[in-house]
């Protein structure tokens, strides 16, 4: 499908790139496919067209934005990328599984097609307050909450996940925080749907999921997903509503006294550590590692809070690995990514990621993100770590030491 | 001095301040050239060699410095702040000092206040013998700002060898008396300066001055390197700035330049250029304009000192715009430095060596370069105190930060202030030659104030 340039040039305002390769320096999938965000750019500006379709690799951006935080020029490399996949979504031709990733949000509110009405079967006999905008009346009869807990897709269905939105209202409920969920009313945010290129759906997800949470008149927003809390904070408008990923709110949480650690974490098969000043290894205090994902660190400069939660564990020892903070290394689970593969099967992200994990001598790989806890999992797996380094989000290790 | 001619400040004894108040003093008027560090000499001491024509910076440098030392014409203020200025406040100007501070608002006539800061040291009395700082229970232990961190110094020093006027200064910020308020049972530097200089009572004291015209020359500040993260400096110290590979570097730096990373001479040397400039993100929407010669002038240094470095240099553009700088930058390339066009975007740790990866935009493809030593480029920022001293003589400053010239073509070193002209970087960054020439211009006009005032005088 061959495409005029100049319009998407300037209406992405290609004109004021230099040329000067940070964008695909960075770039993390650069390494193991033909994607060039520069060289694309280039074309875009000296070509008259574009065939998009000659362009396979357009699907292996992961939306990190690497490239984007890096441009010196305010360019917006992966802008480009995500108007590009725009084009394939409108001439259907997509990867089928992204195409199936799209209709089960336009569906059924989630990608992976699963029952709307089973979107609140996570809590597992927690008990879990769910609100509802005042004209609807359901839940606490509309009596709304001070801070709305949004809990995502993934951590919605996925058995892996769900554990971490189960230990987060654990952790609320002790603190007292007034809060409260959308039930089965929750639907996808919308994040990696604009990032797939999808822009007519986003915007409906918007408009949609923007009426609902506005009507629920709390003031503070909290999200489980990094990708979530990044398109509610940047791309919806929510009256001023204070968006927070749960890092943060967890952090304060412990800040103010309202969240206290009883004991170390009794991380499962593990024997238990002494108590603090006990010597390090096995028997002794447990070290982990935490890999900052793209969204949350790179993208909004979140670093210190999820930090902050772990070396405040009693028992813990938090290591850094040698890419740590604005040099996290993305684990391919973002933009798209979790539903299609790439163009290239063999090399993952995550496998050397998963590595420099294991180097720092850390028994927990700590993330704080549902892809990077997928995505990291299985890679730790694939690479026969699995002996020595677990992957966990940092709400169930918290979670083990209430 | 003569009170009876007018007489001119200048403000920053770098080599801006420097030329200019010898400009000024050499047509036979006085020169009150005010420095805040314990010596003269600014970011040009710093530097190794000049380009393009590898002149050792010193050794050009060290005669002015002694020039304004010893001249006539010229009080040198070092250690020594401006803290106010009235400008003159009517009329035609003319020259007719008033003989007290409190006698009135004659025109032409600027009131300056300076503070001394106390040194410490009587330095009628200090013959620079040195006997003090190896006495000096701090010895070894206080980050050398001249030697941007690289060697440690004691709590009474001189920033360098060369150092005019070559007098002790205690500092305030790292001595144990003048910090915790004692230091053992007796003083060390004391009872080591046979001239019995060392004076602890010594206070601040403040200086009256009337000048006819002002010279601004406060220099530049270079961008923290950490507002990069990507590029590890603070995380590696294999990863440098320019301005620390120029100590390194230099003959009479602190490893006497002997060019030595982690204990060992690096074999893998990357430079990268344009670190933090040309990035409004920064706050550095400007070519820094030095860095592309000064780069090349490292990476000739590296050559000459390491026969068998492998030199890479990341670039975005090269400009050599200079005369004999295109020049330069050819001899250099002939000297297998091996130029890459691609601005790095990462660099992390592998094994004992530090990883470089860019793309290589000409030949389209991600690389990665291994490097014993990485160079930064830092951008020229304006000094962190600009906003004050722009309150201070009521400065105009440009977009950039920089202070601004009345007419960028025009009138280059003039501002909007009759009477007070702007010379070097702090106008914005220029490399030596334009700083010389910038101070030679702003002397100029200076001086064509004081000849009018001086004609001007009443009888």
């Amino acid at each position: 499908m061959a495409l005029k340039t100049e319009p998407i040039a300037e209406q992405l305002e290609l004109f004021g790139c230099i040329q000067c390769g940070k964008c695909t320096g960075g770039c993390p999938v650069a390494r193991k496919t033909v994607l060039n965000i520069r060289s694309m750019i280039y074309s875009m500006l000296v070509e008259p067209e574009l065939d998009v379709n000659a362009h396979p690799e357009l699907w292996d951006c992961t939306s990190c934005f690497t490239c984007v935080e890096r441009c010196p020029k305010d360019v917006r490399p992966a802008e480009l990328i995500i108007s590009l996949r725009g084009q394939l979504v409108e001439s259907g031709r997509i990867p089928e599984t992204i195409g199936a990733a799209l209709m089960g949000i336009f569906r059924q509110g989630n990608p992976s097609g699963m029952a709307r009405e089973d979107r609140a079967a996570w809590v597992n006999g927690t008990s879990v307050p769910v609100v509802s905008p005042p004209e609807i009346g359901g839940g606490r009869g509309g009596a709304g909450c001070e801070t709305l807990y949004f809990v995502g897709c993934i951590p919605s269905y996925d058995p892996r996940v769900q554990v971490v939105p189960r230990a987060l209202v654990r952790a609320f409920t002790a603190a007292g925080l007034d809060f409260g969920t959308l039930g089965t009313e929750e639907s996808c945010c919308g994040n990696e749907v604009r990032r797939m290129g999808e822009a007519g759906l986003f915007e409906m997800l918007v408009e949609e999921n923007g009426e609902l949470i506005r009507s629920i008149g709390a003031s503070r927003l909290v999200t489980t997903s990094p990708h979530c809390f990044n398109t509610f904070k940047n791309e919806y408008s929510l009256d001023g509503m204070e968006v927070l990923h749960y890092t943060q709110l967890i952090a304060e949480l412990i800040e103010q006294g309202r969240l206290k650690f009883s004991h170390p974490p009794h991380l499962p098969g593990r024997p238990s550590p002494p108590e603090l000043g006990g010597t390090e290894g096995r028997q002794g205090r447990i070290t982990i590692t935490y890999h900052d994902p793209c969204f949350l660190g790179k993208q909004n400069h979140i670093f210190d809070e999820p930090r902050a939660i772990l070396a405040g564990l009693p028992g813990v020892k938090l290591v850094e690995m040698d890419r740590n903070r604005e040099r996290s290394l993305c684990c391919e689970g973002g933009g798209g990514r979790m539903w299609t593969e790439g163009t290239n099967l063999e090399e993952r992200l995550a496998f050397q990621r998963v590595h420099e994990a294991a180097e720092t001598g850390a028994e927990v790989l700590a993330v704080a993100c549902p892809f990077c806890l997928l995505t990291l999992e299985d890679a730790v797996k694939v690479q026969g770590l699995d002996d020595r380094l677990r992957v966990m989000d940092i709400m169930e290790i918290v979670d083990l030491a209430l | 001095m003569d009170r009876s001619k007018p007489s001119a400040l200048v403000i920053g004894g770098g080599i801006a301040g420097i030329q200019a108040a010898l400009d000024i003093a050499d047509a036979g008027y006085e020169v009150y050239l005010v420095e805040r560090e314990p010596s003269v000499g600014g970011r040009m001491a710093q530097l190794d060699k000049t380009f393009p024509t590898l002149d050792c910076s010193s050794c050009i440098l060290t005669p002015k410095m002694v020039d304004v030392g010893r001249h006539p014409n010229i009080e040198l203020m070092t250690y020594c702040e401006v803290v106010s200025v009235t400008p003159p406040s009517r009329g035609e100007p003319s020259w007719s000092p008033s003989p007290s501070p409190e006698g009135g608002d004659e025109g032409g006539v600027f009131r300056v206040r300076v503070r001394k800061k106390p040194r410490y040291v009587d330095v009628k009395k200090c013959t620079g013998c040195g006997l003090c700082a190896e006495a000096c229970r701090m010895k070894g232990r206080v980050i050398s700002r001249f030697d941007e961190g690289i060697v440690k110094r004691s709590a009474i020093y001189v920033p360098f060898p060369q150092a005019v006027p070559l007098k002790y200064t205690v500092d305030p910020t790292a001595c144990l008396y003048l910090t915790l308020g004692v230091c053992g049972k007796t003083f060390l530097c004391k009872e080591a300066c046979p001239a019995d200089a060392i004076d602890f009572e010594q206070q601040e004291e403040f200086v009256d001055l009337e000048v006819g015209a002002i010279i601004v020359a406060t220099g530049f500040d270079l961008i923290d390197p950490r507002t990069k993260p990507e590029f590890g400096y603070g995380v590696y110290p294999e990863v440098m700035t320019g301005i620390e590979f120029e100590r390194l570097s230099s003959a009479s730096g602190p490893t006497m330049g002997e060019i030595i990373v982690n204990g060992k001479e690096p074999k893998d040397i990357v430079f990268i250029k344009c670190v933090g400039s040309r990035d409004p993100h920064t706050g550095v929407p400007y070519c820094s304009r030095v860095c592309c010669m000064y780069t090349a002038k490292h990476a000739h240094l590296v050559r000459d000192k390491i026969p068998d470095a492998r030199i890479t240099v990341f670039y975005i553009d090269v400009r050599a715009f200079g005369k004999g700088y295109e020049e330069f930058y050819d001899r250099v390339k002939h000297e297998r430095v091996i130029y890459r066009r691609g601005e790095p975007a990462e660099v992390y740790r592998r094994g004992d060596k530090v990883v470089v990866l860019a793309e290589d935009t000409l030949l389209g493809k991600p690389i990665e370069v291994e490097a014993d030593l990485v160079v930064l480029a830092t951008a020229i920022v304006p000094r962190s105190d600009v906003a004050d001293v722009a309150t201070l003589l009521g400065l105009k400053r440009s977009s950039d930060g920089f202070f601004q010239e009345v007419h960028p073509k025009l009138r280059p070193v003039d501002t909007s202030l009759d009477g007070v002209f702007l010379a070097g970087c702090c106008q914005g960054p220029k490399d030596i030659p334009d700083t010389v020439a910038q101070a030679k211009a702003a002397a100029s006009s200076a001086m064509g104030i004081l000849t009018r005032l001086e004609k001007d005088r009443p009888a």
